[in-house]
């Protein structure tokens, strides 16, 4: 085998409390698609971060083209040729796709000619299979058209090794398939991509070889072809994956009613005209791509954005302008997008974030006085039902890993055992375990005669949990199937918006 | 390490005094430094620290008459730098302390010199409820406008400084003038009974105030409801939405309640010390509280702690003026002392990393 472009040997990076990487060597070689596989908090974006010069290791090297390099920053990486693209895409908001291109790009030269940049944007572009407009300005632009655009920032500074960190995380199957047909095409230029995942099945598609992480040691590395997606997910989690059982449903009387809505949001409608019942004991799977008025919709059912027509009724009162407090009184929870922004407070204490929702109330708060002994009684019960891995009830809950944010949160409104229970993308980012973990409390949810509004972005999910699957497109809801009667093709061309 | 539910509440054992002790020492260290770069400007400029650090110490705690005064002035700025912090903890950026202590000083000098003959027991609870009411007035204006418009606090507070400060100018050299004192611009003594008592020497009632609201606030921060959702509401908005959490209630109750204890320092300064309402009431305690709330991270306590540090230190200043070291020299180590105990902030968020990670990796290698 070649000599390797870039490698780690004995990689050590702890953060307070928690070993990320204990030791990791990797290697990797030229043009390889080289996978790394883990769940979350096993250490790989850590890992890639250190090899991007975003991290300085506690102990170890990183080599690149064979001699040791030291990487104060990820312009440093940059210039040996290593470049990543976050999970989440940051730009420079508002300005043209072709000037975030140049950012950071010396020879761009003191006077712009746009027109030549943008042909080149262009060219480069159709090079790798990506769809960009070199003139569209990047705050209209999707997820994953921002990540194209930062893969293609990338290329343009001709890195050698680039980084994606679960770049599918925010795509749709079909952006997901042109994303592995380009890293495809970048690695057959003799360059490296690594590719950060948690999805078996998409490893598998595009990887040359792959690493499997846990707990911060590299526990295993293999091919496609001398492997299958069993014994990756044992490689991952160490042990074996239950398989949730669900049990039919037996739907109740239909609690929680959106009548004709409709929602102005930035640039045009962001709902329209839209009726929905949810019954109790079943699980309403609300299908689409991201960005159709999901958002909009967890967050008019919430409470948090009032419509501009229509009605949202529960047991045949109008609660269209309840508060989201008064709504949780009512026996609605809410598991937002957003977990450690919205859903969690970052820098209040495990305990703190597990009376977020009635720290005003008994038996947290009688009279005045806010009872702290009730407070660490509420998280504790937390942490030991939901199996929330937390160093100690005192810690931050910006300390936890993505995993264990989610089960505080999903736990603290589930705890309460809601009438109804609105989640949006709730396992997004979440590892084997967590999203099992997850998967569990829905399904108990709902067999213990609670209706569910299970808004997510993923097939398997929807086909694994959904009873009745709606499809949005564009703000309305455009397509309604039992999931026992729909077929994959069928969601997707609506999704599409072919209906 | 495995973690239970058992273990969850055991801290390291003797790690919260050695938090605190560190965290101390590293402030101290960073002050001294600040002395000593502070020396070193006085000494290229040609005078001699020692003896102005000497002076500074005897003038700020070297007689009782010196721990007196700076005990006086640690009243105010205690009071007001607790009203700001109050404040800053809910996100809203109360810079109007100096104009909510002038408001506070006029309301308590309306009472005391209006109705001059009202007795004692009416007239003292009188004075101090008037002068809270007058800062919490002044500091709702502000909130009413945040929370109904969404005006800028920052702008709005710094506005009403000029004009609360002005009102004073106005009273103090036209309807309330001393009549007796010609053209100076104070108003006439505050009869006997509006003046706060002295607990010891001259150290008047007003630092039984002082710590009263110090504990009330804690209290209040810590241990109640309305605490929490003040610490939600500034640490995260959009946590507070999706909750549900009052915000505009709040941002109007709170700036109230900021004003109030600035206007608790306005009726300290003139109930306590000067007797009167001057020009100039307050002296700068309101930007100061600003600087206050700032090095003591918010916390209530150290509030009064660094209340008392900073009064020494402005008093120390005034003293070394008379030994002929230029007042910039005083401001310049106030802005040393400001920017060496900020900049500690780091060296000790950076020094506790690197312990929680040696910890770690202790751990780390007991593991098989």
């Amino acid at each position: 085998m070649a000599r390797p472009l870039a490698e780690v040997r004995g990689v050590v990076k702890v953060f307070p409390g928690v070993v990320a990487n204990a030791g990791v060597d990797l290697a990797i070689y030229p043009g390889e698609v080289l996978a790394v596989l883990g769940e979350n908090g096993a250490g790989k974006t850590t890992l890639m971060s250190v090899l991007a010069g975003l991290y300085r290791p506690d102990a170890g090297t990183v080599l690149i083209d064979g001699s040791p390099v030291v990487l104060r920053s990820p312009g440093d990486a940059l210039a040996q040729g290593i470049g990543m693209v976050h999970q989440h895409v940051f730009f420079f908001n508002a300005t043209a796709t072709t000037e975030n291109l140049l950012l950071g790009w010396r020879e761009a030269g003191v006077l712009l000619d746009a027109r030549a940049h943008a042909a080149r944007v262009r060219r480069l572009a159709g090079d790798y299979g990506l769809a960009i407009d070199p003139h569209a300005r990047t705050d209209t632009l999707t997820l994953g058209e921002r990540q194209q655009v930062e893969i293609l920032r990338m290329l343009h500074r001709a890195v050698r090794v680039l980084i994606l960190d679960e770049p599918t995380a925010v795509l749709t199957p079909q952006e997901a398939a042109g994303l592995i047909g380009a890293c495809r095409r970048i690695a057959a230029q003799g360059r490296s991509v690594v590719f950060i995942s948690h999805k078996l099945d998409e490893v598998l598609r595009v990887a040359d070889r792959i690493v499997v992480l846990r707990a911060g040691r590299v526990a295993g590395v293999t091919t496609p072809d001398r492997t299958t997606p069993r014994a990756l997910a044992q490689m991952m989690v160490g042990q074996e994956v239950e398989v949730t059982p669900r049990p039919p449903a037996s739907p109740g009387p239909v609690v929680l009613t959106v009548d004709g809505v409709a929602l102005e949001g930035p640039g045009g409608r962001a709902l329209q005209d839209l009726c929905l019942e949810v019954r109790t004991g079943e699980i309403v799977g609300v299908a689409g791509v991201a960005g159709n008025g999901q958002r909009e919709l967890a967050e008019v059912l919430a409470g948090l954005r009032v419509p501009r027509a229509g009605r949202v009724v529960w047991e045949g009162r109008d609660i269209t302008r309840l508060s989201p407090r008064a709504r949780w009184a009512l026996g609605l929870a809410y598991v937002p997008e957003d977990r450690l922004g919205e859903g969690l407070v970052a820098a209040f204490t495990v305990a703190e974030n597990a009376v977020l929702r009635d720290y005003d109330g008994p038996p947290v708060t009688r009279g005045l006085r806010l009872h702290w002994p009730a407070v660490r009684a509420r998280a504790r019960a937390l942490v030991t039902r939901f199996a929330i891995g937390v160093p100690s009830l005192d810690t931050p809950a910006w300390h936890l890993s993505g995993g264990h944010q989610q089960r505080l949160l999903v736990g603290r409104e589930v705890a309460a055992t809601p009438r109804v229970l609105v989640a949006m993308y709730p396992t997004r980012g979440l590892d084997v375990q967590a999203t099992a973990a997850v998967h569990r409390v829905l399904l108990d949810l709902r067999a213990a005669g609670a209706g569910v509004v299970l808004i997510s972005e993923s097939l398997d999910e929807l086909f694994a949990l959904a009873d009745r699957i709606v499809v949005m497109h564009r703000g309305r809801l455009v397509g309604e199937r039992p999931a026992a009667a729909a077929t994959r093709e069928e969601i997707g061309l609506l999704m599409a918006g072919a209906h | 390490m495995v973690i239970t539910a058992r273990t969850l509440d055991v801290a390291p054992p003797g790690a919260r005094g050695a938090v605190w002790a560190e965290a101390l020492l590293i402030r101290l260290g960073s002050a001294l430094a600040a002395l000593a770069v502070g020396a070193l400007v006085m000494r290229v400029a040609g005078y001699d620290p020692w003896a102005a650090y000497r002076e500074m110490a005897v003038g700020a705690l070297g007689s009782w008459y010196a721990v007196e005064q700076t005990l006086l002035k640690a009243i105010p700025l205690a009071l007001s730098g607790l009203g700001v912090s109050l404040a800053f903890t809910m996100g809203l950026w109360n810079i109007g302390a100096e104009g909510q202590l002038a408001v506070g000083a006029v309301a308590a000098g309306w009472l005391a010199l209006g109705a001059p003959g009202l007795p004692a027991w009416a007239m003292l609870p009188g004075v101090v409820v008037l002068g809270a009411a007058g800062g919490a007035a002044w500091a709702a204006i502000p909130g009413v406008l945040r929370a109904a418009v969404g005006m800028n606090e920052i702008l709005s507070t710094l506005m009403l400084n000029y004009v609360g400060l002005l009102w004073v100018d106005y009273l103090v050299f036209g309807h309330w003038a001393d009549p007796t004192a010609f053209s100076f611009p104070y108003s006439r003594r505050f009869p006997e009974s509006a003046q706060l008592p002295p607990l010891v020497g001259s150290v008047h009632v007003g630092a039984v105030l002082a710590l009263a609201a110090t504990a009330g606030l804690w209290l209040l921060l810590r241990h109640t409801a309305w605490g929490y959702e003040i610490r939600l509401i500034g640490t995260s908005p959009r946590a507070a939405r999706y909750r549900g959490a009052p915000v505009a209630r709040n941002v109007v109750a709170v700036m109230a309640l900021s004003g109030l204890l600035a206007g608790l320092a306005g009726v300290a300064e003139v109930s306590g010390v000067v007797h009167r309402l001057q020009q100039g009431v307050s002296q700068g305690y309101g930007y100061a509280a600003i600087i206050i709330a700032w090095l003591a991270r918010l916390h209530p306590w150290a509030v009064v702690l660094v209340a008392v540090l900073f009064a020494a230190l402005l008093n120390g200043g005034f003293v070394i003026q008379t030994t002929g070291v230029p007042a910039a020299i005083a401001s310049m180590l106030q802005a040393l002392l400001l920017t060496f105990v900020l900049a500690s902030e780091y060296l000790v968020r950076r020094h506790r990393r690197r312990r929680a990670v040696a910890a770690a990796r202790a751990g780390l290698h007991q593991d098989p």
